[in-house]
């Protein structure tokens, strides 16, 4: 039984849509979908990532709360550990932004940076 | 007695148009500076934008609004950029005077060479809508709910309907979804999302939340605290459709039902105003009717990427050099721009023919295969136009010399 996904592509602000199966381990295609969409759509479908944004607590600072993301996409599924994760992370100034804040979040290669200076 | 202090610009604002304004200006040679904002911090609303998806035209990398913040106040940093925060302008007037006040220098004065305005836009809050039913607490607009979860750290609510699919409001959606609130449904009164359709698809479809299009909200219920809210179906001309009542237990409403440019100082001082936009007559340079008093960004039209509004923040410095150089070109010998009813907004309303001009339009409806016409010697073909997207358009001088009148901007599609 092959799984047919709809997915719409969002390389660009046209917002194609295209059905993605696999045959034989190899993604297929039914849309008209450019270069660039069909490589983002081949990886949406086999592996969505996304690059999550949140805040984190703050220590000794007027600043409440800080933000922070992490450095590249992670596996969609990781996301709501992520936040688990992240829901206990305090930072204290002084803090770069870029500066790592969390490394290798949940074993993915990829750091929690900051995207501020916290300087007080 | 006030203090009255002569100064070359003011910059009001301090958000992503303002701090590029101000960082060209002084790239422009124009030292004597001060950029007023209110906040304890500048950067205006990036600084509770703290998702991705800023910074792909100006720094060619997706930054987060803290991030992108953060880079343009790095560049007004290194060029010495004045700031004068927890200051709010009380007032401006038709001779470039403004009136601010701060806790720790009082009242001020400033005589002006030139102005840029650049105050951003205020959510349209519940009462422009109209929605019947009780007033409990638990109704918020969404960029308000995004200030209290980004920077004062507080989750309003657990169980939330949004109304509007504006851009603001999908991304609350799933905000709050992330920090552990359930997020039932939003819903949207046009027959398409408000919204960019990336950000229907990662914030809504990436955690099933429901998009019910054509409808609205009929009733909020709920005496102390929201608790819950009727929504129902509309026709094509809004009107409720009887018998598509639904009940929605939730404790939260959030509004994400479209922005209004902030132009209290701007109709004080007698700037004549746009009521399409909601912002002020412009022409090229981004002078306003005004000499010497210019508009950018989130002000002077609502944008939808803010590596635009820096751009016309650049613009409008660049402007205001000229007038402060005495190199302003005389208003009256600019052309009209004048749009048909495809056209729900158009920027700038006069052109001087100097240089290459882009138009920022918005169309009126969503259209396919679109042609879009300036005069009689300029057309551009379009795949599509979606009010939610501006339209940029960059059409070359010639277009505005030849025109011995009024030159017309009108759509064409499907």
């Amino acid at each position: 039984m092959k799984e047919v996904k709809n997915l719409i592509c969002i390389t660009c602000p046209k917002g194609c849509e295209a059905a993605v199966w696999t045959e034989e381990g190899e993604v297929k295609l039914k849309g008209k979908i450019c270069k660039k969409g069909k490589s983002y759509l081949e990886q949406e479908f086999r592996e969505p990532r996304r690059t999550l944004t949140t805040t984190v607590i703050t220590r000794d600072s007027r600043l409440k709360r800080f933000p922070v993301r992490t450095s590249g996409p992670i596996p969609k599924n990781d996301l709501f550990r992520a936040m688990e994760v992240l829901s206990s992370v305090e930072v204290r100034p002084p803090v770069k932004a870029s500066d790592v804040i969390v490394r290798d979040l949940l074993r993915t290669g990829v750091d929690v940076i900051a995207c501020d200076d916290l300087l007080d | 007695m006030v203090q009255k202090t002569h100064i070359d610009l003011a910059i009001i604002g301090a958000g992503p148009a303002g701090l590029a304004a101000a960082v060209e200006a002084k790239r422009l040679g124009l030292k004597d500076l001060v950029v007023f904002d209110r906040d304890e911090k500048p950067g205006g609303i990036l600084r509770q934008c703290i998702h991705a998806g800023f910074g792909l035209e100006k720094f060619r990398e997706e930054l987060t609004g803290p991030e992108y913040a953060h880079r343009y106040l790095k560049l007004a940093e290194a060029e010495g950029v004045d700031f004068a925060l927890d200051t709010t302008v009380l007032e401006m007037d038709q001779n470039r005077v403004l009136t601010v006040v701060s806790a720790q220098a009082g009242l001020r004065q400033y005589e002006c060479g030139s102005i840029i305005l650049a105050m951003g836009c205020r959510e349209r809050p519940r009462g422009a809508i109209g929605i019947p039913g009780t007033r409990p607490a638990g109704i918020f607009t969404a960029g308000q709910a995004q200030r209290l979860i980004n920077i004062e750290g507080y989750v309003p609510g657990r169980t939330v309907v949004v109304l509007g699919s504006g851009d603001i409001g999908l991304i609350m959606a799933r905000r709050l979804t992330l920090e552990g609130a359930q997020v039932k449904a939003v819903a949207e009164i046009l027959p398409y999302p408000s919204g960019l359709v990336r950000n229907v698809v990662q914030c809504l479809h990436d955690f099933d939340i429901p998009l019910l299009l054509g409808h609205t909200v009929a009733e909020v219920h709920g005496d102390r605290r929201v608790e819950g809210v009727t929504l129902v179906r509309v026709d094509d001309r809004w009107n409720p459709v009887q018998g598509t009542e639904q009940r929605m237990d939730c404790d939260t409403l959030l509004l994400s039902v479209g922005l209004i440019p902030e132009n209290e100082l701007s109709r004080s001082a007698g700037v004549a105003m746009d009521s399409r936009t909601g912002g002020a007559y412009v022409n090229d340079f981004f002078e306003t009717s005004l000499p010497g008093v210019f508009s950018c960004g989130n002000v002077l039209h609502v944008n939808d990427l803010v590596d635009n509004v820096s751009s016309e923040g650049e613009s409008a410095a660049h402007g205001a050099y000229l007038r402060v150089k005495g190199r302003m070109p005389d208003r009256m010998s600019m052309v009209p721009i004048e749009a048909d009813e495809t056209i729900g907004q158009i920027v700038p309303h006069r052109v001087s023919g100097q240089n290459d001009t882009t138009l920022h339009i918005r169309v009126k409806r969503p259209m396919k295969k679109v042609t879009l016409r300036v005069g009689d010697g300029f057309e551009k073909k379009l795949p599509y136009a979606r009010p939610s997207e501006m339209i940029w358009v960059t059409v070359p001088k010639a277009v505005f010399r030849a025109a011995s009148g009024p030159v017309m901007v009108r759509c064409e599609g499907r």
